[in-house]
C-alpha cells in the first residue's frame, strides 16, 4: 500500500509488514492488512495459523519483531478508548466471585480511571448493554452459573460498554447455542449499521459468507484479504488450509 | 480485666491484638492469592524470608521485630521477583520455580543462622525455633503498632486499587488492552502479599503462615459469590481463628499458638466446605436428592397416566408394583407415598396404586410441561 | 596417605556419602514431580509426614521402628488423597487444596509433640532441618558387626527401590507424564501412576527426613531436576543429570560446610544445589538466559535478512513492487528501520548473496528466493 494509506483515518486497521516470532519461530510473517471502516471482517485459517496472535499483536498484548500497526489512523496506544475487545471465552476462569453486571462494569474502568468507583450512571449503562445482548434478567447472576452462550453475551456486553469504533472478537461463536449465535450476529450487524468496524477471529467456514462482508485468509502468511465473495476461492482456500477445505467454498 | 477466668493481662492482650491484625490482613490478601491460584505463594514467601530475617539480625545486631520484619519483607520480595523472572525467561514452570526458591533461600538462611550462632554464641537457637513455629507470647505493644501500621497501609492500598486488582485477577488480557499497567499492578499485589506474610511470620511461624493466607479465603469463598463479601468474611475468619487459637493456647498448657490457630482455621474450612449454603457438600447432596425425588414423582405420574390411558375402558384399574418397575427406578413405594400425600394417587390394595382425578390433571400438566421444555431446547 | 585421609575425615566422608545417596534417591521421584508440575507436593508431603511419624511413635515408642516409615508413608498418601478429594468437589483449586492439607497435618503433629513431649522424643527443629552431621553416629549393628551408618543403609535401600521401580515402570511413567491422554486411552490408569509416584515421594521423604530434614528434601527433589531440565530434553538424560547434579550438590555442600566449619551442612547442600541451578539458568547452552540473549543478538541479523527476503518475495511481481522493494521503503514509515540498520541488513544480505541492489531498488537472487520460500514452508 502506498504511504497515503498510513495516516488515512478511513482505515480501521492498517497493518504493514507485521512479523511476530515466538522462540525464534515465526508465527506471523510479513502481514499486510488494510481494513476499511464499517465492515464485518472474519479472520479464518487453520489451527496455529496465528489468528489470535494477530489480534493480540494489534492490541499491543504481543510485541512484534517487525512491522507497524495503526488503528484508526494512529498507533494503538493512543487509540485505546476507541477499541473494544472480546477475548476468547475460555481465557478466563469463570469461577470468579462476581456477577454479570460487574463484568460489564469492568469495561468502564478505562473510562473511570484510577480510584473512581462505578456510579449510578455507569450501572445504568451496564444494564443497557446487558439488555442489548438479552441478558438483563441475569444481571445479578453469578457468572459461573451462566451457560457458555450466556457468558459469551456478557463478554459482548462488556465490549459494548466500551462504546468503541472498532471491535475485536476472538471466536465469539465457539461453543454457543443457536439462539446466542443468532443474537450475536444480529448485534454485529447492528454495530456495522452504525458505522462501526468489527474484526472477528472465526472458526467456521460454513457461516463465513452468511455473516461477514470481508474475510482474511491467514496461515502464518497473509493469503488473501477482501470481500468474502472475491476472496473465498478454491485456490485461496487450498493455500490456506492445504487442500482440506477447498470443497467448503461451494455449497448450497 | 477478667472474663470467665481468663486474665487479659498484657501478655495476652498484645498477642490478641497482633493475631487479629494478622488474621484480617492475611484474610484480605489471601482472597486475591486464592483467586489468582497463588495460594502456595504464602508457603514460598514464608520460607524465603529466613535469610532476610537473619541478615537483618546480623546487620543491626538486634532482634527488634521491626528490623526482622523489614528483612523478611525484602527477602520475600526478592524471592518473588526472582520466581517471576525465572518463569518469564526460562522453561521452568511456576511450581518448580517456587520449590527452588523456597528451599534454596531457606537453606541459605540456615547457613547464615549457623554463622550467627558461631559469631554470637549467645544468640540462642530459640531465634530459629521461633521463626519456624512462631511465638505469639513475646509480643510487645510496639510490635502491635508496627503491625497495625503496615497492615493498614496494605489494606488501604488494596482498597485504593480494588477494581484494578479485581480486573487484573479476572481478565489480565482485557485489563492490558484498556491500558492498565499489568506488570506494576502485579508487583504491587505481590508486595502486599509479602507484607501480609511477613507481619505474621514471627507470630505464627513459617509452615503455618501459609495456612493463614489460604484457609480463611478458601472458607470464605464457599459462602458468597461477591468479592467484597468474600474479603470481609475471609478477614473475619482469619481474625476469629487467630483470637480463638491464641485464647485456647493461653489457657491450655503446652499448646503452641501457631498450630492451635491452624486447627481453628482448618475447622472453618472443613465446615464451610461441608455446610455452606449452595456450595457446601451437604447442600449439594440435599439438592440432588430433592431433584431426584422430583424426577421420580414426575415420571411416576406420567407413567401411571400412560398405563391408564392404554386401557381407557378400565381406567380405574390399579397398577401393581411389578408393572411400575418396568418404567420407574428407585424406591417406588416411597415415591408412591409422596404421590398419595399430595393427593395424586391412592393405594387400592397392597402395593397397587391408581391416580386420583387430581393426579390425572397433574400428570397431564406435567406431560405438557415436559413437551414444551423439549420443544424449546430443540433448534428449528 | 589415602588411608590416613580417610580415617581423619571418616565422619565427613560418611556424611558426604549419606548426602549423595539421599540426593540420588530424591532425584528420581523429583524428576517426575517437576515434569508433572507437582513440585510443591514434595513440600507438602515432607511437612505432613511428621504427623505419621508422631502417631507411629505414639504407638511404638521406638524411634527406630519401621512403623515410622509406614506411618509416614500412609500420611503421605493420605495427603495426596485428601487433596484429590477436595479438588474433586470443585470447590477449591489444586493450589488451595494442597495449601490446606499439609499445614493441618503439620499443626496436629506439632501439637501432639508439644503436649506429649514426655512420651515421644522428637526435636521439631531437627524435623525441618535434619541432623545429617550426626547421622554417622547412628550405626547399623548386626551380629556385633558395624556395617556403617544406619542412614546409609536405609537411604541406600530406598535408592535401590526407587531405581528398580524406575526401571520397571519407565515406559509407563514416561507416557503418563508426557501424554496423559494417550496413557489413559491405553489403559494405564493415571491414578495408579500418580499415587505410585506420591508413595515413592513419601517413602523417600521419610528416609531422608532423618538425615537432612524436610527442607533439604524439597531442595534435592526439585532443584537438581530443574537444573537438569535446563540442560536436556530427553527424559533419561534428565534423570541421570539430576542424580549427578544432586550428588555434586551434596559433595560441594559437605566440603564447604566442613571447610568453613560450624555451618549447617543441610543448608550448604541446599545452597550448592541453588548455585548450580543459577549457573544453569544463566549459562545453559541453548536454554540459558545468557545463551538465549547472545543467540537472539546474533539471530537479529540473520532474522532481519530473512525478513527482508520474505518481504521482497511477497511483493515481487505485484504492482506495488517498485514501491515496496526499495531501500527507501525499508527506512520509510512501513518497516521503520533506522537507515544505518537498514544499510547493514542490505549490505549483509548482499554479502550473503540473497539480494542485489540497483540504486534504490532491491532484487532477490535465486538463492534469496529459495531462502525465503524455505522459511515460509517451515
Amino acid at each position: 500500500m502506498s504511504s497515503q494509506a498510513l495516516s488515512n483515518p478511513t482505515l480501521a486497521v492498517d497493518v504493514t509488514d507485521l512479523t511476530v516470532a515466538y522462540h525464534d519461530r515465526p508465527v506471523l510473517w510479513d502481514i499486510d492488512l488494510q481494513v476499511p471502516t464499517g465492515v464485518l471482517l472474519a479472520i479464518v485459517g487453520p489451527n496455529g495459523a496465528g489468528k489470535t496472535t494477530l489480534v493480540r499483536t494489534i492490541l499491543g498484548l504481543i510485541k512484534p519483531a517487525a512491522g507497524q500497526v495503526n488503528v484508526l489512523g494512529a498507533p494503538y496506544a493512543a487509540q485505546r478508548h476507541l477499541i473494544g475487545y472480546v477475548p476468547q471465552r475460555n481465557s478466563v476462569d469463570w469461577d470468579f466471585p462476581t456477577v454479570a453486571l460487574d463484568v460489564v462494569l469492568m469495561g468502564r474502568y478505562g473510562h473511570l480511571g484510577w480510584i473512581r468507583r462505578p456510579g449510578r450512571s455507569d450501572r445504568d449503562l451496564a444494564m443497557e448493554c446487558l439488555e442489548k445482548v438479552g441478558m438483563a434478567a441475569f444481571a445479578d447472576r453469578q457468572i459461573s452459573q451462566l451457560s457458555g452462550g450466556q457468558q459469551q453475551r456478557v463478554f459482548l456486553a462488556r465490549a459494548l460498554i466500551q462504546d468503541a469504533q472498532l471491535y475485536f472478537m476472538d471466536e465469539p461463536f465457539a461453543g454457543v447455542d443457536a439462539a446466542t449465535e443468532k443474537a450475536i450476529i444480529a448485534l454485529l450487524q447492528e454495530l456495522r449499521s452504525r458505522g462501526k468496524t468489527v474484526i472477528v477471529v472465526h472458526h467456521d467456514l460454513q457461516t463465513l459468507k452468511e455473516y461477514f462482508d470481508w474475510t482474511m485468509l491467514l496461515n502464518v502468511r497473509r493469503v488473501a484479504v477482501g470481500p468474502v465473495d472475491e476472496v473465498l476461492t478454491p485456490e485461496n482456500l487450498e493455500r490456506t488450509y492445504g487442500g482440506r477445505a477447498a470443497f467448503l467454498a461451494e455449497g448450497p | 480485666m477478667n472474663l470467665k477466668g481468663i486474665d487479659f493481662d498484657y501478655t495476652l492482650r498484645m498477642p490478641l491484638y497482633g493475631v487479629t491484625i494478622i488474621g484480617i490482613v492475611a484474610g484480605g490478601l489471601g482472597t486475591f492469592a486464592l483467586l489468582r491460584k497463588q495460594s502456595l505463594l504464602g508457603d514460598t514467601i514464608s520460607h524465603a524470608a529466613l535469610p532476610g530475617v537473619v541478615l537483618a539480625f546480623m546487620i543491626t545486631g538486634t532482634k527488634t521485630p521491626i528490623n526482622l520484619l523489614i528483612g523478611a519483607i525484602i527477602a520475600g520480595w526478592v524471592g518473588t521477583i526472582i520466581i517471576g523472572a525465572i518463569i518469564r525467561n526460562t522453561r521452568i514452570k511456576e511450581d518448580a520455580a517456587m520449590g527452588v526458591i523456597l528451599s534454596v533461600f531457606f537453606g541459605f538462611g540456615l547457613i547464615l543462622l549457623t554463622l550467627v550462632q558461631k559469631r554470637w554464641p549467645d544468640a540462642r537457637q530459640a531465634g530459629l525455633h521461633q521463626f519456624l513455629f512462631g511465638s505469639a507470647t513475646n509480643m510487645l505493644e510496639q510490635d502491635v503498632w508496627v503491625m497495625m501500621t503496615l497492615g493498614s497501609i496494605t489494606l488501604l492500598t488494596l482498597a485504593l486499587f480494588w477494581k484494578e486488582f479485581k480486573l487484573l485477577t479476572f481478565d489480565p488480557d482485557f485489563a492490558k488492552t484498556i491500558g492498565l499497567p499489568i506488570r506494576s499492578l502485579d508487583i504491587t499485589l505481590m508486595t502486599l502479599i509479602v507484607i501480609a506474610i511477613a507481619i505474621g511470620l514471627q507470630t505464627v511461624g513459617v509452615v503455618l503462615m501459609s495456612a493463614m493466607l489460604v484457609a480463611p479465603a478458601a472458607a470464605a469463598r464457599q459462602w458468597t459469590n461477591r468479592l467484597p463479601v468474600m474479603l470481609l468474611l475471609s478477614s473475619s475468619f482469619g481474625a476469629i481463628s487467630g483470637i480463638a487459637g491464641t485464647l485456647t493456647s493461653s489457657q491450655v498448657s503446652k499448646l503452641p499458638t501457631g498450630p492451635t490457630i491452624t486447627i481453628f482455621l482448618t475447622i472453618f474450612v472443613l465446615v464451610s466446605l461441608g455446610f455452606a449454603k449452595e456450595r457446601g457438600l451437604a447442600w449439594q447432596w440435599l439438592r440432588r436428592r430433592r431433584n431426584r425425588r422430583k424426577i421420580q414423582i414426575s415420571t411416576a405420574l406420567v407413567t401411571l397416566l400412560h398405563l391408564e390411558d392404554s386401557h381407557p375402558a378400565d381406567s380405574q384399574h390399579p397398577h401393581s408394583l411389578q408393572s411400575l418397575q418396568a418404567s420407574l427406578y428407585g424406591d417406588i413405594p416411597a415415591t408412591m407415598e409422596r404421590l398419595i400425600t399430595s393427593g395424586f394417587a391412592v393405594e387400592t390394595s397392597l402395593q397397587a396404586w391408581r391416580l386420583t382425578s387430581a393426579g390425572q390433571t397433574e400428570a397431564r400438566d406435567t406431560l405438557q410441561t415436559m413437551e414444551e421444555d423439549l420443544d424449546d431446547r430443540l433448534v428449528h | 596417605m589415602i588411608a590416613s585421609f580417610i580415617s581423619q575425615y571418616a565422619i565427613e566422608i560418611q556424611v558426604t556419602i549419606i548426602g549423595c545417596i539421599v540426593a540420588a534417591a530424591c532425584a528420581i521421584p523429583g524428576v517426575f514431580l517437576v515434569l508433572r508440575r507437582q513440585s510443591l507436593m514434595s513440600d507438602a508431603i515432607s511437612h505432613s509426614i511428621l504427623f505419621g511419624i508422631v502417631i507411629a511413635l505414639f504407638l511404638t515408642h521406638e524411634i527406630s521402628s519401621p512403623w515410622l516409615i509406614i506411618g509416614a508413608t500412609l500420611t503421605g498418601v493420605a495427603t495426596v488423597s485428601l487433596t484429590e478429594l477436595i479438588i474433586n468437589t470443585r470447590l477449591l483449586k489444586e493450589d488451595s487444596a494442597i495449601g490446606l492439607i499439609f499445614p493441618m497435618f503439620f499443626a496436629i503433629a506439632v501439637l501432639l509433640i508439644n503436649r506429649y513431649a514426655g512420651d515421644i522424643h522428637i526435636d521439631s527443629d531437627a524435623v525441618l532441618l535434619g541432623s545429617i552431621d550426626f547421622a554417622p553416629e547412628d550405626r547399623f549393628i548386626f551380629n556385633s558387626l558395624d556395617y556403617g551408618p544406619k542412614a546409609m543403609w536405609v537411604m541406600g535401600a530406598i535408592l535401590l527401590a526407587n531405581c528398580i521401580l524406575l526401571m520397571i515402570f519407565y515406559k509407563e511413567l514416561k507416557l503418563a507424564t508426557f501424554d496423559a491422554g494417550l496413557a489413559a486411552a491405553l489403559g494405564l490408569l493415571p491414578g495408579v501412576i500418580h499415587y505410585g509416584l506420591m508413595t515413592m515421594v513419601s517413602i523417600t521423604a521419610v528416609g531422608a527426613f532423618d538425615a537432612v530434614g524436610s527442607i533439604l528434601v524439597v531442595a534435592l527433589m526439585i532443584t537438581p531436576p530443574a537444573t537438569a531440565l535446563m540442560l536436556t530434553n530427553r527424559l533419561h538424560y534428565m534423570i541421570l543429570l539430576s542424580i549427578g547434579i544432586g550428588m555434586m550438590s551434596a559433595i560441594t555442600g559437605c566440603v564447604i560446610a566442613h571447610s568453613v566449619g560450624d555451618i549447617s551442612t543441610a543448608g550448604a547442600m541446599t545452597s550448592a544445589s541453588g548455585f548450580f541451578f543459577l549457573l544453569a539458568i544463566l549459562f545453559a547452552p541453548k536454554k540459558g538466559m545468557v545463551s538465549k540473549a547472545v543467540r537472539a543478538h546474533q539471530n537479529r541479523w540473520t532474522f532481519a535478512c530473512h525478513l527482508l527476503t520474505i518481504h521482497l518475495l511477497d511483493h515481487e511481481g505485484t504492482p506495488e513492487e517498485s514501491d515496496e522493494n526499495t531501500f527507501s521503503n525499508l527506512v520509510g514509515p512501513h518497516m521503520k528501520w533506522e537507515p544505518p540498520y537498514a544499510n547493514k541488513i542490505v549490505n549483509l544480505s548482499e554479502k550473503e548473496g540473497l539480494i542485489t541492489r540497483h540504486g534504490n531498488h532491491l532484487n532477490l537472487t535465486p538463492l534469496g528466493r529459495e531462502t525465503a520460500r524455505a522459511i515460509m514452508n517451515t
